[in-house]
């Protein structure tokens, strides 16, 4: 059963062939069994998902379900989950149980999903390896000695060892892109703005962005449809119809322009992952598109802009983290000034506090005009690299991260050799646009992410060129041994 | 731009974060590498260039001017960690 896909487990659903309960039950078992390995959980809520598979079984009874209802799914532990606890990752949030759900979990529920648990991710969704959790590291299930990526790595992680059908991520400088690359999955950074952020605790308020992550476009085209569109309740949210975008799927890539960034195929990449996503660019020019060369020229500058807006953007969001309301104190605070320092600094881990006070220092006076002004001119200057990319071509392709998934402990200790890892993904979040990782081969049995960056609101595109790669390859179909 | 240890003091202190003795030199090193890493941007000319704060360059969209939301004081407050008649407690500011 966990080797189905979304779209089989619906129509067994449908077809009677196991019920929700039944469905449930499996994954939670093969959680406790397996999940010790990974730490790819935070909180398994299962009397909650048994209570929910029940509803959802009676609703089908009533003839009253849809594609998505009593399929599993793990919320990643950044969305706001009534009555359940809402750690984002970090001690700040021990035991934050949120009194509201996020949209993107409200959702869910609506569509008859049943919640699994909370997937473990980055303190608060700073990182790339999902070793700065509170909850412990993760483990990359093709081989536990390396990182499944972050900030999402609880969710790839788990979609990987089919311990769940699908996930939720999020994505403010590739943290579901770099992890589902890593892991060997699927995942789709939306548009800014396609997807609620209400509820979704915010890292970077300008970059954030929820999204799907499963074992094919085809599912998160399924899973994207049901959390995608415009919520009221956040103010950058877009006013823009969703598409079905299951529709669209099956177009042939016949004509489609593709174009490759000389800068991605560089300096920095490791040549055995440039290799294998040439091999799947090959696939491509069989299936009918073209191969145009282009240049991002500002694609070198993306890296240290990020590190000025996110963290600014940050210092900003995590000011609400003051011990006063909600989350972690600190104990016997002398006055208000040690109960704020206190609180945050026992509370938040390291990569966080670095965060923030690099933030700090670029919005602070006299620094402002310095770094955080001219970060977001360089961000016009990148987004317009793009714009004038996608004068000539449909999407953009190139490797989603220069290696494959790197040993446990390699970066812990250079917070930069960290963040250079984001070199390929950070653009797409500075100028909004959507981005998509699917697998394409491996190294060293350690799985292979080829990139598809498309123009504004170009979900359906990616899905369809995703999906039509799907059909002619099988990397998506590989699975990790031990997690049978 | 290297930073100091009363560098990092001021920034932790406008931050509102206890930072450790021991910990300010690890801290300071880190801190100056990352901004030798943003430093890179100061080649780019950028004059005349306007800041872009977002994405889609969107402003606030605005909704009428009435009551839509309902009182959840009490629910919100039962995960706090200190309040007495709906206010939330902390050490005394005010001598």
């Amino acid at each position: 059963m966990h080797n189905k896909s979304l779209t089989e487990l619906s129509t067994g659903l449908i077809a009677g062939q196991f019920s929700s309960e039944e469905l449930t039950r499996h994954f939670l078992d093969r959680i406790d069994r397996l999940d010790g390995q990974l730490n790819s959980f935070i909180t398994v809520t299962a009397e909650q998902a048994l209570t929910q598979a029940r509803q959802a079984d009676t609703r089908r009874n009533r003839g009253e379900a849809g594609p998505l209802t009593g399929i599993p799914l793990v919320q990643k532990d950044i969305f706001c989950t009534n009555g359940v606890r809402t750690s984002c990752g970090s001690k700040m949030l021990y035991n934050f149980i949120a009194p509201y759900d996020a949209t993107v979990v409200a959702r869910c529920n609506d569509a008859g999903m049943v919640m699994l648990g909370k997937a473990n991710m980055d303190e608060f969704a700073m990182g790339s390896s999902n070793e700065t959790s509170f909850y412990g590291p993760v483990k990359n299930p093709w081989d536990t000695a390396a990182v499944p990526g972050g900030s999402s790595g609880g969710s790839a992680a788990a979609v990987a060892a089919r311990l769940t059908p699908a996930a939720t991520g999020t994505d403010t400088g590739g943290s579901i892109r770099q992890p589902a690359a890593l892991c060997g999955i699927s995942g789709i950074k939306p548009t800014y703005g396609r997807v609620s952020r209400y509820g979704m605790i915010a890292f970077a308020s300008s970059l954030d962005q929820a999204g799907p992550m499963a074992r094919s476009a085809e599912d998160c085209a399924l899973l994207l449809g049901a959390m995608a569109g415009f919520d009221p309740r956040d103010s950058t949210s877009v006013e823009r119809e969703v598409p079905d975008y299951r529709a669209t799927l099956g177009n042939g890539l016949k004509g489609l322009k593709i174009g490759l960034p000389k800068e991605y195929f560089g300096a920095g990449l490791d040549p055995a992952v440039g290799q294998a996503v040439q091999a799947a660019i090959d696939e491509y020019r069989k299936l009918g598109a073209e191969v145009v060369d282009i240049s991002l020229p500002n694609t070198g500058l993306a890296v240290p802009t990020y590190y000025v807006v996110a963290p600014a953007e940050c210092s900003s969001n995590l000011s609400r983290m003051d011990g006063v309301r909600f989350g972690y104190r600190c104990e016997n605070p002398k006055d208000l000034e040690d109960l704020y320092k206190r609180s945050r600094g026992e509370g938040f881990g390291a990569e966080v506090k670095r965060r923030i006070m690099i933030g700090t220092y670029a919005l602070s006076a006299g620094y402002y005009d310095a770094y955080y002004l001219k970060a977001q001119q360089m961000r016009h200057l990148i987004s317009d690299d793009f714009r004038r990319a996608f004068e000539q071509v449909d999407v953009i392709m190139g490797p989603t991260s220069p290696t494959v998934a790197f040993n446990a402990g390699e970066k812990t200790d250079d917070p930069v050799a960290m963040y250079l890892a984001d070199v390929y993904t950070i653009a797409a979040n500075l100028a909004g646009l959507p981005g998509m990782s699917i697998p394409a081969g491996f190294v060293n049995n350690r799985p292979v992410g080829l990139q598809i960056i498309g123009n504004y609101f170009d979900e359906a595109r990616l899905l369809n060129v995703a999906h039509q790669y799907q059909l002619a390859t099988d990397w998506h179909q590989r699975m990790p041994h031990g997690f049978e | 731009m290297a930073l100091e240890r009363k560098d990092v003091e001021n920034i932790a202190h406008l931050a509102r974060l206890s930072i450790s003795e021991a910990d300010i030199p690890e801290y300071a090193r880190n801190l100056s590498n990352i901004l030798a890493l943003v430093e890179q941007m100061s080649v780019v000319d950028t004059n005349g260039v306007s800041p872009m704060a977002h994405p889609l360059e969107a402003s606030q969209r605005l909704r009428e001017d009435t009551v839509t939301e309902a009182d959840q004081r009490g629910h919100f407050q039962a995960i706090a960690p200190a309040v007495e008649a709906g206010l939330y407690l902390v050490p005394k500011v005010i001598e």
